[in-house]
């Protein structure tokens, strides 16, 4: 692996200059990765995964709900009562091949139709806005990685680290960049006189260490850029991943879920980027894979009803998946609250009949091996909500 | 010879200012000049200023015309409409209105992303914002919310009363998008403790508020058979059918206690700190309070805060640090891309991700990548300087709130380019 002058000038070479060090860590526990992406809007969660089974479900929104099963542009069975929006062609190829599970009526413990507080509340674990987010904790509780790897074992991919991964443990970041840079000797200049800044100074760190961690890893990258932003970066997140040396954790987001209008116009899009990552992810980890639970998640549903612009608004319950090798995949996990008279939350919504933080508990504790007392430093106040069983292959 | 800068001045210009322009005069008295900005006219003059008669008469042509993406009227509208208002933020001599300017753009965020309201996006800053940022607020929420880039962005042209006789016709009902937002993010907030049903009051009052795009010239028009008949209830007050309901149902909401806190937090969090003092929010709640929502005398509270006075509390956003950056260097608007600056800063330009606008903590913008882009792109930038001296730039611009370590470091630099680099990229100039 080559070692990039810039990376020898800043001190940064750490996890290169000892081939050894990768492969004992291979045979390490930590060795499980952990992804987690966030639909930032709040995917329509019977539109992704359709109940064409429910007696009740075309009086609500005919017009928005695509054909059965077998028919051309028909969703994709999932087992006779369920089946996935056909934009998802990849994620039933990974159902079939039971690596990918769907929690329907799920939603978070908060009952807000804000995006942007169920957002915070998503992303912290709570039922209010907290300074770091349930990811950034679960790496802080896993101790055997932070010792290891004390430069931290999270990574963030995009321009910004979203509060999900931010808190005390360390979290890179990466994006691809499109500026020319500085020469090393001048960026370990600015990194120096910037350090005495709180705010500014471990952000230029972190950067510059993350850039010499990736341009090592994707140095030998001569694939095509793909066409969309999200199967790029979720590539790029799985050939860090994939690296013996690389980050266990990552986070990443794709925006356009909120459909007030058009829906069936609007979801195909970001559908199709949602699944083609989950793809590129799969193919970029390798054999990796086999150790990777990827959790995909969203603030809130949306209405059971269409509403007059062919659309939905905020609503409550919806679905989660959970897709990775390590996935007791194959199925469809919930207690369905049905669509009929009665059923929805305040006659409006999906009822949800799980709890998010239940099926994140879940996977930290059978994934990645955290505890009681650890899922409840993560998860603070979710006693109500246990760790949810088999979600991962044992 | 540069003239000695003290540390008020410097702070004046940029913490309300857009940073100093060149050697520009120095203010003698900075909180005299900031409230003298507040009282005098806005003294915009754009070429061509941008209305909304034109853009819907291009969004509309796009309509019929269908031009492939990327070459319609509205992208080209879009472009020009903006690069001005960029280089405005370069030139103007009032920089304290001009940020003001950008405060309530972003408060009241229509992006691109949604409901094809490029067109008309600098025209909602030239008749929805910038004829109020010194006046009544409830004066700046009716414009914002009868302007057609909100009503296009947040979706209302498509919200049918269901009992109107337009939606009993076409079977359409509510799109409760713009009510939602308009109360969570524009007016009282969640705090506020309003309830699911209020929201549906306030989509039901705001339905008919729609857009002509075949009336000559083309604009807001409310269209009484798409409203939702009777009177309705909105946080405990009744408010009567038809537009005179919405008038008086935004009035309402845009002097309400909840409203005053809301927007006191936000312009101290935007002025003062990234975490609001307690005691500064207080004080511009009290005055909005007691004025009614005077957006002038708020401002003006806001430059008698001793805390806002205090140096380097706010980072500069993508957008704060080009605006600076083109001009601590003087580089004429015209000879720099500024719109695919800031986009590739992550900030493009009216195109927010969602309604509630770009963040303002230092800790949305501080990410380790985006902190390392804006130094690659200050590095490419920093060739601009030419033979100008950079230590006189240095000084000229921060004064004394240049740490002398960055003042030796930029002297030992080895080119005045890298000098330059260092000084875009220290943390005086990243910081206002």
């Amino acid at each position: 692996m080559n070692i990039s002058r810039r990376t020898a000038l800043l001190g940064l070479a750490t996890s290169f200059s000892f081939g050894g060090t990768s492969l004992a860590l291979a045979s390490a526990p930590t060795d499980k990765r952990l992804v987690v992406i966030i639909l930032r809007g709040a995917l329509d969660g019977m539109a992704a995964v359709v109940p064409y089974g429910d007696a009740g479900l075309i009086g609500l929104r005919g017009e928005i709900v695509p054909a059965g099963p077998g028919q051309p542009d028909g969703v994709l069975d999932l087992g006779g009562f369920f089946g996935l929006h056909p934009a998802l062609a990849g994620v039933h190829d990974m159902y079939k091949a039971n690596e990918a599970l769907v929690v329907h009526a799920v939603a978070g413990s908060y009952r807000v139709r804000s995006h942007f507080e169920a957002q915070d509340y998503l992303e912290s674990g709570a039922d209010h806005r907290m300074t770091s987010g349930w990811l950034n904790r679960a790496v802080m509780a896993l101790p055997a990685v932070s010792a290891a790897r004390p430069e931290g074992d999270a990574l963030a991919v995009g321009v910004s680290v979203p509060l999900l991964l931010r808190g005390p443990a360390r979290v890179a970041n990466w994006a691809p960049h499109g500026f020319s840079q500085p020469a090393p000797g001048l960026y370990a200049t600015i990194a120096a006189l910037n350090r005495h800044d709180p705010v500014i100074g471990p952000a230029i760190a972190e950067g510059l260490r993350a850039r010499g961690f990736s341009a090592a890893v994707m140095a030998g990258d001569t694939e095509p850029k793909a066409k969309y932003a999200f199967p790029a970066l979720a590539r790029s997140a799985g050939e860090m991943l994939a690296a013996a040396d690389g980050p266990r954790i990552a986070a990443l987001e794709i925006t356009g879920w909120d459909t007030h209008t058009a829906q069936t116009n609007r979801l195909k899009g970001p559908l199709t980027q949602l699944d083609a990552g989950l793809v590129a992810l799969k193919t970029a980890l390798g054999p990796a894979w086999a150790q990777t639970a990827v959790l995909v998640m969203t603030e809130f549903g949306r209405t059971a009803r269409v509403n007059g612009n062919k659309g939905t608004d905020h609503g409550t319950g919806t679905v989660a998946f959970v897709v990775g090798g390590a996935v007791a995949g194959g199925r469809v996990k919930t207690t369905w609250p049905g669509l009929g008279t009665g059923q929805l939350f305040e006659n409006r919504d999906l009822a949800p009949t799980a709890d998010l933080r239940a099926v994140a508990k879940g996977m930290l504790a059978s994934h990645l091996g955290l505890d009681a007392g650890a899922l409840g430093r993560v998860f603070p106040g979710s006693g109500g909500a246990g760790a949810m069983a088999g979600l991962i292959r044992t | 010879m540069v003239a000695a800068m003290d540390i008020l001045t410097a702070q004046a210009l940029v913490r309300f200012g857009l940073g100093r322009r060149g050697a520009e005069p120095l203010p003698p008295d900075p909180a005299v000049w900031l409230l003298n900005q507040l009282r005098q006219p806005d003294p915009t003059r754009l070429d061509d200023p941008p209305t909304t008669a034109m853009g819907l008469t291009a969004l509309r042509e796009d309509r019929e015309t269908k031009p492939p993406p990327g070459e319609s009227r509205s992208a080209a509208l879009f472009k020009a409409q903006g690069a001005a208002q960029l280089a405005n933020a370069v030139t103007t001599p009032a920089p304290f209105r001009e940020r003001l300017v950008w405060f309530w753009t972003n408060h009241f965020t229509v992006s691109r992303r949604q409901g094809q309201c490029a067109a008309v996006a600098a025209a909602f800053v030239e008749e929805a914002i910038r004829p109020h940022v010194t006046g009544r607020f409830s004066d700046m929420v009716l414009a914002v919310m009868r302007h057609p880039a909100m009503l296009l962005y947040l979706e209302n042209a498509g919200s049918f009363g269901p009992d109107s006789p337009v939606g009993q016709r076409i079977h359409r009902g509510l799109n409760e998008n713009l009510a939602r937002e308009c109360m969570e993010l524009h007016t009282v907030s969640p705090r506020s403790g309003y309830t699911q049903a209020d929201v549906t009051s306030f989509a039901k009052i705001l339905t008919g508020w729609s857009i002509d795009l075949k009336a000559d010239p083309p604009g807001f028009r409310y269209r009484p058979f798409a409203h939702e008949p009777g009177v309705q209830t909105l946080m405990g007050r009744q408010f009567p059918a038809d537009e005179a309901g919405g008038v008086e149902a935004l009035a309402f909401l845009a002097d309400h206690p909840s409203t005053h806190r809301f927007l006191a937090t936000k312009l101290v969090r935007h002025f003062v700190a990234d975490d609001p003092p307690p005691d500064a929010v207080r004080a511009i709640e009290a005055v909005l309070r007691d004025t009614k929502g005077n957006l002038g005398a708020a401002s003006a509270a806001l430059v008698r805060l001793d805390a806002a006075w205090r140096p380097g509390a706010k980072l500069r956003t993508p957008m704060d640090y080009v605006v600076a950056s083109v001009r601590v260097l003087d580089i004429p608007p015209d000879k720099i891309p500024m719109m695919g600056i800031v986009g590739g800063l992550g900030q493009p330009l009216w195109n927010a991700p969602a309604p509630n606008g770009w963040p303002d903590r230092a800790a949305d913008w501080a990410a380790p990548e985006a902190m390392l882009r804006r130094i690659d792109w200050a590095s490419g930038f920093a060739g601009r300087i030419g033979d100008r001296d950079v230590a006189e730039i240095a000084d000229g611009t921060l004064g004394p709130l240049l740490r002398p370590e960055t003042r030796d470091a930029i002297d030992r630099a080895g080119s005045r380019r890298e000098g330059m680099t260092l000084l875009l990229a220290s943390a005086e100039f990243q910081r206002r």
